[in-house]
């Protein structure tokens, strides 16, 4: 059997060519592949700030420095529950909350410190929605009743929601209430500006996405008379959010879950 | 084929109108939960699913168990689960029922439940919940329709069912795996958050759902002329035998991560539950009776003989059910908000009109099964004669 040299070196040519060809593919397919694989279960995807290339992403700055809560100041939790037509049901199971005290050790209740600084031990700190950059509850909400906003406030449509409260069991802040019972027998004086619940819908607090758009502040920071709330855009690096930020030290509730709170309490 | 669910004896007539009366008072307080809100339950902004959601739990397990007597008679061609696999797919179809009226009745807008459909939402763990359990039922509906109405024409059922036939089998498994997920995915309830939750659920309900067919037929047996015969009763209880052997396993290695690691925020949730927290210890005595029940069961299966004299095998079933009721349809739900994610231990209890709806659905389902069989003893009846 004689081979000719021009079959011979087409024959080489074609094996070089599938070599490298095969080359590429083992070099490249696999960073594809996983990369494919990676994007389709949403793999790192908390590992990564997913709102930074938005112009603005609205961020909460509590000072707990300045917060006088601890002598009885209430005047943020009034603000917003007045605005917000929140039923006054007390402390009880079927209470409503969007903003509300809650002790240190509760509020960081894995930062578990017995020989914390005093002032801090028997601290209140105001609590309410992180509007998270990977909210949970948007995650699992099977209407997308809860939904992001492009600036990251998690907003709340109370006209979808089936009142499911699997949000409410993927919240790792506790920041959801259900409307138990019918809410407006409740409301001391009811705010015409903004819309009371029904029963049977999940509500919790927007960062005041309606004064927002108005370019108004929210009305728990617009309350506060010791200026201990600051609220503002994360992804402009001369805001004052950013300047706080960068000048003190700041932590957020639960972030080794992966939910990115965007609340940030200076201490 | 329905027209022999209206016709019965007495006996069979009473059992119904008692069933009847137990759904009227169920619908009774779910119209008094429409009208006042989920207020009316034990539940709170702390723990916000409660016995609706723990029963749908458990009883999505006794669904999917139909599996473990269609998979040896249909893949295997085991002749002995003949005369039971119809059984098991009545239950099947029964207890999906039972589970949609339990989310049901668990939703704040019930008029506004389509929106799962109008809105599907890829990435919600609930929508793929619903779209198996409904996938399942409609599925375990062909097959049950298609194969009792050959039988009853004595012809072999049609080819083009047995592919539908193999692909619930897989259903079955889907629809456990897919509500575990529904808890196994939560970053913030480290209780729920383990891997081991499927397989878990998966064991429990291989053992509940067959420990439950298992005393049905010794029921049938001992109520009609119906047998299920001796192999296939031995064969269901070797099956709980072994799934309940794998559940125990599963717990215990729960046991082991929780509590070698001690992991305050994981541990927190198995210590209110088996040993209380913060003095407050409600579903303590629950969990031991479970745990009790788990080991007398074991001890009855694992000893052959034991395990073949029909009394203490139906014993052993009785001990099986319950305990996984009280270990899935109680403490697994709820503990996984207690304590709550500021770490306080506010405990729940359903009140009497939540566990009167409970009830309620518990004899909707207890209905179906009852017209279910009657219908198909019935037919085989009509063969026989």
């Amino acid at each position: 059997m004689s081979i000719s040299r021009r079959t011979l070196l087409k024959l080489a040519g074609i094996t070089a060519l599938g070599v490298t060809a095969e080359k590429y593919a083992t070099a490249h397919a696999g960073s594809t592949a996983a990369k494919v694989l990676s994007k389709a279960v949403g793999a790192g995807k908390r590992l990564t700030k997913s709102n930074v290339q938005q112009k603005v992403r609205l961020a909460m700055v509590v000072d707990l420095r300045k917060c006088v809560s601890n002598q009885g100041c209430t005047k943020c939790i009034d603000a917003c529950n007045r605005g917000h037509n929140i039923p006054d049901l007390g402390d009880s199971k079927d209470a409503i909350k969007w903003i509300w005290k809650e002790p240190y050790e509760s509020a960081f209740v894995d930062q578990e410190n017995f020989y914390m600084r005093d002032e801090f031990k028997n601290k209140m700190v105001p609590v309410f929605c992180n509007n998270c950059d990977n909210p949970p509850c948007v995650e699992v909400c099977p209407t997308q009743a809860t939904f992001q906003r492009p600036d990251g406030i998690v907003m709340m449509d109370w006209h979808r929601c089936i009142g499911c409260r699997y949000c409410m069991a993927a919240c790792p802040y506790g920041s959801r209430s259900f409307n138990w019972r019918d809410p407006r027998p409740f409301i001391k004086d009811i705010n015409p500006d903004y819309p009371t619940r029904t029963k049977g819908v999940v509500e919790k607090c927007t960062w005041c996405d309606e004064r927002v758009d108005q370019g108004l502040l929210p009305l728990c920071v617009e309350a506060c008379p010791e200026k201990a709330m600051v609220f503002g855009n994360l992804n402009d690096p001369n805001s004052e959010v950013r300047q706080l930020l960068k000048d003190n030290f700041s932590v957020r509730r639960k972030p080794g879950l992966g939910t990115s709170p965007e609340v940030y309490y200076l201490v | 084929m329905i027209e022999h669910a209206f016709r019965g004896s007495k006996r069979y007539w009473s059992w119904l109108l008692f069933l009847g009366l137990i759904i009227l008072a169920g619908f009774y307080f779910y119209m008094r939960q429409f009208s006042y809100g989920l207020g009316i339950t034990g539940m709170s902004r702390n723990v916000s699913w409660g016995l609706y959601i723990a029963q749908f739990t458990f009883i999505v397990g006794v669904a999917a168990s139909a599996v473990m007597v269609v998979l040896p008679y249909y893949l295997h061609d085991y002749k002995a689960f003949g005369k039971i696999t119809i059984l098991g797919e009545f239950l099947a179809i029964s207890s999906v029922i039972m589970c949609m009226l339990f989310v049901f009745v668990d939703l704040g807008q019930p008029f506004r439940v389509l929106n799962i459909f109008l809105y599907p939402t890829f990435h919600s763990l609930m929508f793929w919940d619903v779209v198996a359990l409904t996938g399942y039922l409609v599925l375990n509906v062909i097959i049950t329709r298609v194969t009792l109405a050959a039988e009853r024409n004595s012809i072999p059922p049609p080819k083009w069912i047995r592919p539908i036939i193999i692909i619930s089998i897989p259903w079955a498994v889907s629809i456990h795996t897919v509500t575990a997920f529904l808890f196994a995915g939560l970053a913030g309830r480290p209780f729920w958050l383990t891997a081991v939750l499927a397989p878990r659920f998966l064991a429990s309900a291989f053992s509940a759902g067959p420990a439950l067919l298992l005393l049905l037929c010794l029921l049938l047996r001992k109520l009609t002329n119906f047998d299920a015969g001796e192999e296939a009763i031995k064969k269901l209880g070797m099956i709980i035998t072994y799934a309940m052997c794998v559940n125990v396993f599963l717990i215990l290695m729960e046991f082991f991560t929780t509590f070698y690691s001690h992991i305050p925020e994981d541990a927190a949730h198995m210590q209110y539950l088996y040993f209380g927290l913060d003095g407050k210890a409600r579903l303590v005595p629950w969990m031991w009776t479970s745990a009790v029940l788990a080991v007398v069961s074991l001890a009855i299966l694992l000893v052959p003989r034991a395990r073949s004299n029909h009394r203490t095998l139906g014993l052993a079933c009785i001990a099986v059910f319950l305990s996984i009721w009280i270990d899935k349809g109680l403490g697994l739900v709820i503990t996984g908000f207690i304590p709550s994610p500021f770490g306080k231990v506010i405990q729940y209890w359903p009140t009497l009109p939540e566990t009167l709806i409970a009830l309620g659905i518990w004899a909707i389902g207890v209905f179906f099964i009852t017209i279910f069989y009657k219908m198909a003893l019935s037919i085989r009846r009509e063969i026989e004669a």
